[in-house]
């Protein structure tokens, strides 16, 4: 392991000594924007006309009516306990899986990735199945007065697990292709187990963690299926931002509908912008390895 | 490195989350409220009969009350109340769904009886929507089957609509023929025409209207008016056929949650105020069929003269209706197997 | 439990508590909720099991969907891995907002995107009527069914690669190109082995994603019996039936499928990785 370096400025420079020719990289990323025309911008594009098919003001007006405003708070709510929650559980998961050699690591792996399988509508289902009001748990939390299902905690639990492996999923390939060496070497230098993991691990993993974290975020703040399922539909009370939007789309109100899902849009890129705000942030600050 | 950036984001996420708590007692707190659980089209209708009745209450009996609304497909509804979804009130799209919740011993099994009309303060019936002009000129029930007509209708398996349809179709040949083979035949013809099942009726609105797909458009009456109202008059006009199905979209209290709420009395008078004349004017202002004459013959332009048959007349009952028709290896399965 | 039983190579600290918090955690958030799935099915018996899951449209809708999510996938390998090599070692104008637009079908709500797409290329959209000049057909057929897919698998593949491309050591590739190797030998011989864990992780998952898929499916699909029924779309419908055990049934099939998928892909992949070590 390097000592810190000391020439700042030298950090951020990413090299770029060899590079393909010019004309491949044309060729490239001509076909990314292609992609990206056909699959992104067009649905995109199509969102943001709808939305501002009435002008501004009606805009304004769908998005600060107080239903919508209830939704963003419960999206907001539902994003801020889902991404620490899964941000521990990830790096805990990935931890074990890539810096021990254990009997069942493929079918732990394959475990944790069960959530991606699994349709959001079963996602939803399952929790109805478990804590619903048939249930004998379900009857013994309805006589003490606690509600899961059809009210807030329903639709957390529900994201928990619709996002459940993305942060794990996001550092694992991480975590093998960097090894174990660096930690054993720090083991051996006589470093404790949670200063190995603060002082090496994290700064290795810090961008996938990251990435991680902002596809929990992203995949939070748009799920519908399961959510759909666990939700109970209550106006102003129980409607997340996607719900929001396709009640609006129910009643025909195309343009508040959105106008609202623009809304997401705006979250997504926020997401993005604070990754690559964090990201200027580390390089400044960064120990370059 | 250091993590002074994810304190920030820490900082703002807890307060968010105060924020959201805070909003959501406040919501919470206040007067007596009453939860209504709806199905889709039905989203317009409750909106004004909600105002009205927070009126009336609050003047009859001096209580502020605060009606929340909940809609989706009336299956899913059903099933959301079944699982603990504490619904005072349910109003769903046809009495199969109210029985399974019965079923589940959360309101009792003779419901229908409770309330005058079936427990269905108002109805409506299964019109044509085509596009202006009527272009393939589509007059009846056996214009739908002829080759080149293409027909948008939602799935009956997942869709309360979608069931309504099928059975005024079905309907409407049997009683022609009195075999119900025939009706059968004609179905069978009916859905090959099909080139999109949504699972929602409003779902089939959208891919009829703001798709551009099919040339008829099997839908609820209110829906109907619905559609000319909000995509435009100019652009489709509705048919009725001469005969069609009564469609009766019952309403209930759901015992168990209002005992637990001790919501009873509002829930019942919420119900009772359906049929009241100033609730069936707004229901027949939405385009469905009022049971109060007076307003019927108010607003008569709306409903057209249409011969209809109950569903009781042709099927029996909801549930034999359900089990030969749209469960699994019902006759909706047969006419798609090869 | 002799399953995830550390072997003795390990010299590291923190397998107790890691492997504990993170079995705990596990089997809180998803072993036991979809233990209840096979919970509901087992009151059903064994013959009506059968039947539900082997009647001609419920197996009709496993292979539709087994496949768009296979050829969606696919698709998505090549577009994920194109995209995240750009972003990583390419500057070109617009950079920074494909990378930020990258996680858009994450948050875009499924049924925002379904409704996208269906307008796209219904009969009187963008897309649709341009193509309808040579008699295609996307909207309510598979076709249309991948392109949704195509859509909602992409953040998948792009975000397992970037990080590890980010974090892949340029002296390598320097070192090969000292030695005489092409860019093209480079890349299939150093940087495609090195990417591959990632890459099939992220097709794994847009794979896996795709057969569950619901929300943004069933706008586009048609819904046609036979034809273009999703098998989540048989979950719902029997459901509507109040068949919850019928629902359950299909959806263990389903479950099972995927796992066994997931299983097959990850042996596949720690099996590689130990020949890449090697």
């Amino acid at each position: 392991m390097s000592q810190p370096d000391t020439n700042n400025s030298k950090a951020p420079v990413v090299n770029k000594r060899i590079s393909d020719p010019q004309s491949v990289q044309v060729l490239l990323i001509g076909l990314t924007y292609l992609f990206f025309i056909g699959f992104i911008f067009l649905p995109l594009g199509l969102v943001f006309t709808q939305a501002f098919q009435k002008g501004w003001s009606f805009y304004l007006e769908s998005i600060r009516e107080p239903y919508a405003i209830e939704a963003v708070k419960l999206t907001l709510l539902t994003v801020a306990i889902v991404v620490p929650i899964n941000a521990v559980f990830g790096v805990s998961a990935a931890w074990a899986i890539t810096k021990f050699n254990f009997k069942g690591k493929t079918a732990l792996k394959s475990l944790l990735d069960l959530p991606f399988a699994v349709s959001p509508v079963i996602a939803g289902l399952i929790f109805v199945l478990l804590v619903g009001s048939r249930t004998p748990f379900g009857s013994w939390l309805g006589e003490h007065g606690i509600k899961i299902i059809f009210s807030t905690p329903g639709i957390i639990i529900a994201t928990i697990f619709v996002t459940f492996p993305f942060i794990a999923r996001e550092l694992i390939p991480l975590m093998e292709a960097q090894g174990r060496d660096e930690e054993e070497a720090a083991l051996t230098l006589g470093a404790r187990g949670w200063q190995i993991f603060g002082k090496i691990t994290l700064p290795n993993i810090r961008w996938g963690l990251l990435y991680g974290m902002i596809l929990c975020g992203a995949r939070s703040i748009g799920e519908f299926g399961a959510v759909s399922v666990v939700s109970g539909h209550i106006r102003g009370q129980t409607n997340t931002i996607p719900l929001h939007v396709e009640i609006l789309y129910s009643e025909y109100n195309f343009t508040a509908s959105f106008a609202v899902a623009s809304l997401l849009v705006f979250l997504a890129l926020l997401t993005v912008v604070i990754k690559n705000g964090m990201e200027k942030h580390f390089h400044k600050n960064s120990l370059h390895l | 490195m250091n993590f002074n950036g994810l304190k920030n984001i820490t900082l703002a996420a807890s307060l968010i989350l105060a924020s959201g708590i805070s909003g959501t007692i406040a919501v919470a707190g206040g007067s007596a409220t009453l939860l209504n659980v709806s199905y889709d089209p039905t989203r317009e209708l409750y909106q004004s009969e909600n105002t009205a009745f927070v009126q009336y209450w609050q003047k009859t009996s001096g209580q502020t009350v605060v009606i929340n609304q909940s809609h989706g497909g009336s299956g899913k509804q059903a099933r959301a109340v079944i699982d603990g979804l504490e619904a005072d009130v349910v109003t769903l799209a046809l009495a199969y769904d109210i029985d399974a919740i019965a079923d589940s011993k959360l309101l009792d099994i003779n419901w229908q009886k409770r309330l005058a009309s079936n427990s269905t303060p108002y109805t409506s019936t299964i019109v044509f929507v085509v596009r202006k002009g009527n272009p393939k000129q589509v007059k009846n029930w056996d214009d739908l089957i002829k080759p080149g007509i293409s027909v948008i209708t939602p799935n009956p398996k997942t869709s309360g609509g979608a069931r309504w349809n099928y059975l005024a179709a079905w309907g409407y040949k049997q009683k022609q023929t009195g075999s119900a083979e025939q009706a059968k035949t004609f179905i069978k013809a009916l859905y090959k025409n099909v080139p999109v099942l949504d699972t929602g009726a409003r779902g089939s609105t959208l891919s009829f209207a703001q798709r551009g797909l099919g040339d008829v458009l099997i839908a609820w009456e209110n829906e109907a008016h619905l559609i000319l109202k909000e995509f435009g008059s100019d652009k489709y006009e509705i048919i009725s056929p001469s005969v069609s199905i009564l469609a009766e979209p019952p309403v209930a209290v759901v015992d168990k949650n209002v005992e637990k709420h001790g919501t009873r009395k509002l829930a019942e008078a919420y119900l009772n105020f359906l049929y009241t004349p100033q609730a069936q004017d707004i229901i027949a202002q939405n385009y469905y069929r009022p049971r109060n004459p007076a307003a019927l013959k108010k607003y008569s332009a709306n409903f057209p003269q249409i011969k209809l048959f109950t569903l009781g007349e042709v099927f029996g009952n909801w549930r034999t209706a359900q089990k030969a028709h749209f469960n699994d290896g019902g006759v909706f399965d047969q006419i798609y197997t090869p | 439990m002799a399953l995830f039983q550390a072997k003795r190579r390990n010299i590291l600290p923190g397998f107790g508590l890691s492997m504990g918090y993170t079995v705990f955690y596990l089997s809180a958030i998803v072993i036991v909720p979809l233990s209840m799935i096979f919970i509901n099915t087992i009151p059903m018996g064994w013959e009506p099991f059968l039947n539900a899951v082997t009647a001609p449209r419920v197996l009709a809708s496993y292979r539709l969907s087994f496949s768009t999510a296979f050829f969606a996938a696919l698709f998505d390998g090549f577009a994920g891995l194109l995209t995240a090599w750009v972003l990583v070692r390419y500057r070109f104008p617009g950079k920074d907002f494909l990378d930020a637009l990258v996680d858009l079908p994450f948050a875009l709500p499924t049924a925002v995107a379904g409704i996208c797409f269906a307008t796209l290329y219904s009969p009187i959209g963008w897309l649709g009527q341009l193509l309808s000049h040579w008699n295609l057909q996307i909207i309510n057929s598979p076709t249309g069914i991948v392109i949704a897919l195509v859509f909602i698998g992409f953040p998948f593949v792009v975000r397992t690669i970037q990080p590890v491309l980010e974090e892949a050591e340029q002296e390598i590739e320097e070192a090969a190109h000292c030695l005489g190797a092409t860019r093209w030998q480079t890349f299939r011989k150093i940087l495609l082995p090195h990417l591959f864990p990632a890459l099939l992780t992220g097709v794994t998952l847009a794979f896996a994603r795709g057969i569950g898929e619901y929300g943004s499916v069933i706008f586009i699909a048609g819904n046609l019996p036979m034809k273009t029924e999703i098998a989540p779309l048989m979950i719902m419908s029997k459901l509507d039936q109040f068949d919850y055990a019928g629902a359950s049934a299909v959806a263990l099939v389903l479950l099972c499928i995927s796992f066994s998928m997931l299983l097959l892909l990850n042996a596949v992949q720690e099996w590689q990785q130990k020949e890449y070590r090697s």
